[in-house]
């Protein structure tokens, strides 16, 4: 499979320059921070909520929260990851390599997506090792657990697929680095909007918003309309991408 | 020459970018062995019809066939025989050239065991081998034009296309990649495009002039040299005689006095007027010093085929 060569040089050349290492390294200190506060939480709760019926376990109050910070920092960091994609190869014209070779334009957009995709997946490992952690001297509820990554891992796709389609439209890595930035934002805070009253028009925002599907995985509530929401965000924008790029070859 | 000889097959190829006519109805065929050289001044559409050959860009109208297989409907299988160079190698800086030319070999669906002779072989058919490890960041151009054409061979093609290959190099590495072209005839078809005349001169059986994305010469090597003899001699002699008595030994032709015992002579058959006149300025000791048949530059022969009204074949206009 061709997208796995081009895969496979995408994850090489972000592990080549400093990038990919200081962004896993902030990311991964930042969130061990919040993992901490979150434990310190724990401990500090903990004696309080053993008499209570039906109080939230470890998961709930550490994993579950850690996950939703990462999925917000991964909301800053990911347009990063995307932004060189195509847009430095357009702009270094190497693009022309992968157009020459006998490769469709799906696997090249497929391969892009799938190299970004590898990194994503190392970061969320690095990340799930936090909570695992916990493991060595208490229980968790795994099932929550699974969710809640299956959750980062689809959105942190469709923050991936987005990112790689405003790569293809423009040159400039920075411009396509805000305006994924841009547009991610506004889809994550899009069920603002007429937060209050129950109108048509509200529930679609509300259907929308990527933290929507997000939150209720995070709650351990696997819900196939969630998953089918990102799968469909995903298809959608490398879909895109693949027009987009078959389009520089036609008129102009 | 049978069908299966004609590799590249190119029928009324149109390219418009906007309103902008790019390439108009261009149509022409490379065999198989076949060194063509495309020949245009700048904006002329030579890269444009490069890129629309390695289908880096569709056209607008006409067909382009490799090998029989058409590009448009059969976009891979036609990629597979196909190697280009663009006019900036599209070069990965941050790997080593041996990363970069393995990546290549995989996009180009090497299978694996064979993965490291292709290499090897481009290398050494670049001369590249002693740089393997080093960063194509740290390349010098010539080397990194070395990269690029490894990297439009390693597939062993049966077309080869390079889009302006000698541009920015040294006089050595230009001799070294002309001899690199002429190496790869063997196996490949090439096609070169160039504005430099002696290149193609030295490497191409075959030229095409482009002009304003119309093909207005496609002719052999011979050809072309025959259209750059110009008509006229350049004489320099150290004691001139009079005009008149050269225009005497011309007979038919003219003489153009141009100062300083420079003398310009157009005639017919200028052999045998060159033979003419060094027996008189031998005999009557006009100390000749030099006498050459002027050539014309490749700019005149654009002008002259651009300006004449049907182009190919059109008779030249002699200023």
């Amino acid at each position: 499979m061709m997208a796995f060569t081009i895969a496979g040089r995408e994850l090489r050349s972000l592990f080549i320059s400093p990038l990919a290492w200081s962004i896993l390294a902030v990311v991964q200190l930042i969130l061990a921070y919040m993992f901490l506060t979150q434990l310190d939480l724990f401990m500090a709760l903990q004696s309080r909520l053993l008499g209570v019926e039906g109080a939230p376990g470890v998961t709930e109050i550490i994993a579950a929260p850690l996950l939703g910070n990462a999925a917000v920092v991964l909301l800053l960091v990911v347009p990063m990851l995307t932004m060189r994609l195509v847009s430095e190869e357009r702009r270094a014209q190497t693009l022309s390599l992968l157009f020459s070779a006998p490769l469709s334009m799906s696997e090249i957009v497929l391969g892009k997506f799938l190299g970004v995709m590898g990194f994503l997946l190392i970061m969320v490992l690095m990340i799930v090792l936090m909570p695992l952690s916990l493991l060595v001297g208490g229980s968790l509820d795994l099932g929550m657990l699974l969710a809640g990554v299956l959750g980062l891992v689809l959105l942190l796709a469709s923050f991936a697929a987005l990112g790689l389609f405003m790569s293809t439209l423009t040159e400039q890595p920075t411009i396509a680095a805000v305006s994924s930035f841009g547009v991610l934002l506004l889809l994550w805070i899009i069920d603002w909007a007429g937060g209050n009253d129950a109108s048509q028009v509200s529930e679609l925002f509300a259907y929308l918003s990527l933290l929507r599907h997000f939150e209720s995985l995070l709650k351990g509530v696997f819900d196939s309309a969630d998953v089918i929401y990102y799968l469909l965000f995903v298809t959608l924008f490398l879909v895109m991408s693949i027009r987009r790029l078959d389009a520089d070859r036609l008129q102009h | 020459m049978t069908s299966e000889n004609i590799l590249v097959q190119v029928d009324q190829l149109s390219r418009f970018f906007g309103p902008l006519r790019a390439l108009d109805e261009i149509s022409f065929e490379v065999k198989k062995g076949e060194v063509l050289g495309f020949l245009g001044p700048n904006g002329a559409g030579k890269s444009t019809t490069m890129r629309v050959l390695s289908g880096n860009l569709a056209p607008s109208a006409g067909r382009v066939r490799i090998c029989g297989i058409d590009l448009l409907d059969q976009p891979k299988q036609a990629k597979a025989l196909l190697g280009y160079l663009p006019d900036q190698p599209p070069l990965y800086r941050e790997l080593t050239v041996d990363e970069y030319l393995r990546y290549c070999a995989r996009l180009n669906r090497i299978p694996a065991p064979q993965r490291k002779n292709a290499l090897d072989v481009a290398k050494q058919r670049c001369g590249l081998t002693a740089v393997g490890r080093r960063l194509i960041g740290n390349l010098s151009k010539g080397y990194r034009q070395r990269v690029g054409i490894a990297q439009a061979i390693i597939h062993s093609p049966a077309v080869v296309i390079l889009d302006e290959p000698t541009v920015g190099l040294d006089p050595i590495q230009i001799r070294e990649i002309r001899n690199l072209i002429s190496e790869l005839r063997d196996e490949h078809s090439v096609i070169l495009s160039t504005h430099i005349l002696p290149e193609v001169q030295t490497v191409c059986d075959r030229v095409q002039i482009i002009n304003k994305g119309q093909l207005v010469l496609s002719d052999s090597i011979a050809g072309l040299q025959q259209r750059m003899r110009g008509e006229s001699l350049w004489l320099t002699l150290r004691q001139p005689p009079e005009t008149a008595a050269l225009e005497q030994v011309v007979g038919e032709g003219r003489v153009e006095s141009l100062g300083d015992g420079h003398f310009r002579i157009h005639a017919e058959q200028l052999e045998q007027q060159a033979e003419r006149l060094v027996i008189e300025a031998v005999a009557n000791g006009w100390g000749l010093s030099e006498i050459r048949p002027e050539r014309m530059n490749l700019e005149q022969i654009f002008v002259d085929i651009t300006s004449s009204e049907h182009g190919v074949g059109a008779e030249r206009v002699v200023s």
